[in-house]
């Protein structure tokens, strides 16, 4: 916690272009508020900062009362998925200067999943889709030396192996807004990693559990997962090759 | 998205029209003088842009169909997706424009 605040109060080189954006952000305090609400805050950025600057900047200077999560604060743990400018991103990788300053920034929770409050959302239902796939080895022999892979049989899922959870994909599906309880695109993935490792045993098992209606099968090739996924994972092609899995046997 | 979203639309208006559609052709298994009456009752100017509508509607939902099935079957369908919506679009304007003015002057020609 130290470091980023101690970054906060270094005077920043003069000379050093910046520029005043105007952050809009969708409040909530369940203690207070009926209804969530758009707030603003001018904030003076630099052409390195990020989203996540923008909001520490908030709530160190502005507002402390502005709530949100984060933890690496480089897009490796997953905490800051948010809908910024209607997109969901890692606010953490998405760098200010890349957005349109000429008009506000808007940021906002992820949706489809309970708002708590700001910009934290209840990821527990996520979480649950995610553990019924059984995300782990499902192996009968026992790991006394290494499951010897080919280089071909390791690529099968390397795009899959890439996911940190972050909930953009299934909280950008709209599928899973209307049905929470469509398993999304984020456990498929995950059962995807397992499902084509040559080392795991346990394919039919979460073969089975997704070949049902709010399974795979719910999956309407809308491509928002793709397209909001911040590691880039080809998840709609992960969904077919499940699908595909299915009707071949 | 928005691929998806129109699907759904067009999805759901040419379920409404098969709904009128075969009640109206049922009629003339009723009398065919009812069938006539009611079938006249569609020779209107905006009877005629909603034909036009129906078509567009079919057109679309038919090609972006083959699209998804290509998307779900076809090994490398989810990489060429787009470019594979910008061909249903081409090929859906080519479509209208072989029908609707043929169609227009069917309807507003008198």
């Amino acid at each position: 916690m130290t470091a980023p605040v101690i970054e906060g109060q270094v005077a920043p080189p003069s000379g050093v272009e910046s520029f005043t954006v105007t952050m809009m952000i969708r409040r909530f305090d369940p203690e207070k508020d009926a209804e969530p609400y758009w707030q603003d805050f001018d904030v003076q950025m630099y052409a390195t900062d990020r989203v996540l600057d923008a909001l520490h900047k908030i709530k160190w200077e502005q507002d402390g009362t502005l709530t949100f999560r984060r933890s690496c604060a480089h897009g490796i743990c997953g905490s800051d998925a948010m809908r910024i400018n209607g997109r969901n991103r890692l606010a953490c990788k998405t760098l200010i200067k890349d957005l349109d300053i000429s008009k506000p920034i808007y940021v906002e929770a992820i949706k489809g999943l309970p708002l708590e409050k700001d910009l934290i959302v209840d990821m527990e239902p996520f979480f649950e889709s995610y553990r019924e796939i059984q995300p782990f080895l499902i192996a009968s022999s026992k790991p006394e030396k290494e499951r010897i892979q080919t280089v071909a049989q390791r690529e099968r899922f390397d795009d899959t192996t890439k996911c940190i959870l972050c909930a953009a994909c299934t909280s950008s599906c709209p599928v899973f807004w209307t049905d929470g309880q469509y398993f999304g695109p984020a456990a498929i993935v995950n059962a995807h990693r397992f499902i084509f490792d040559s080392r795991d045993e346990g394919s039919q098992v979460r073969l089975d559990i997704l070949n049902d209606r709010e399974g795979v099968w719910r999956c309407r090739t809308t491509f928002n997962c793709s397209e909001a996924c911040p590691r880039g994972i080809q998840i709609t092609q992960a969904i077919a090759e499940v699908k595909q899995a299915l009707i071949r046997g | 998205m928005w691929s998806w979203v129109l699907h759904r639309i067009t999805g759901v208006a040419i379920y409404f029209f098969l709904l009128v559609h075969i009640l109206d052709t049922a009629l003339v298994r009723v009398s065919p003088e009812a069938y006539n009456a009611v079938i006249n009752t569609y020779k209107t100017p905006i009877m005629g842009l909603g034909e036009a509508g129906l078509v567009a509607a079919i057109g679309f939902h038919a090609l972006n169909g083959l699209r998804i099935i290509l998307i779900d079957f076809w090994s490398v369908g989810t990489k060429y997706h787009r470019l594979m919506f910008w061909a249903v679009i081409a090929l859906w304007v080519v479509l209208l424009a072989g029908f609707l003015p043929r169609h227009l002057m069917h309807v507003f020609g008198g």
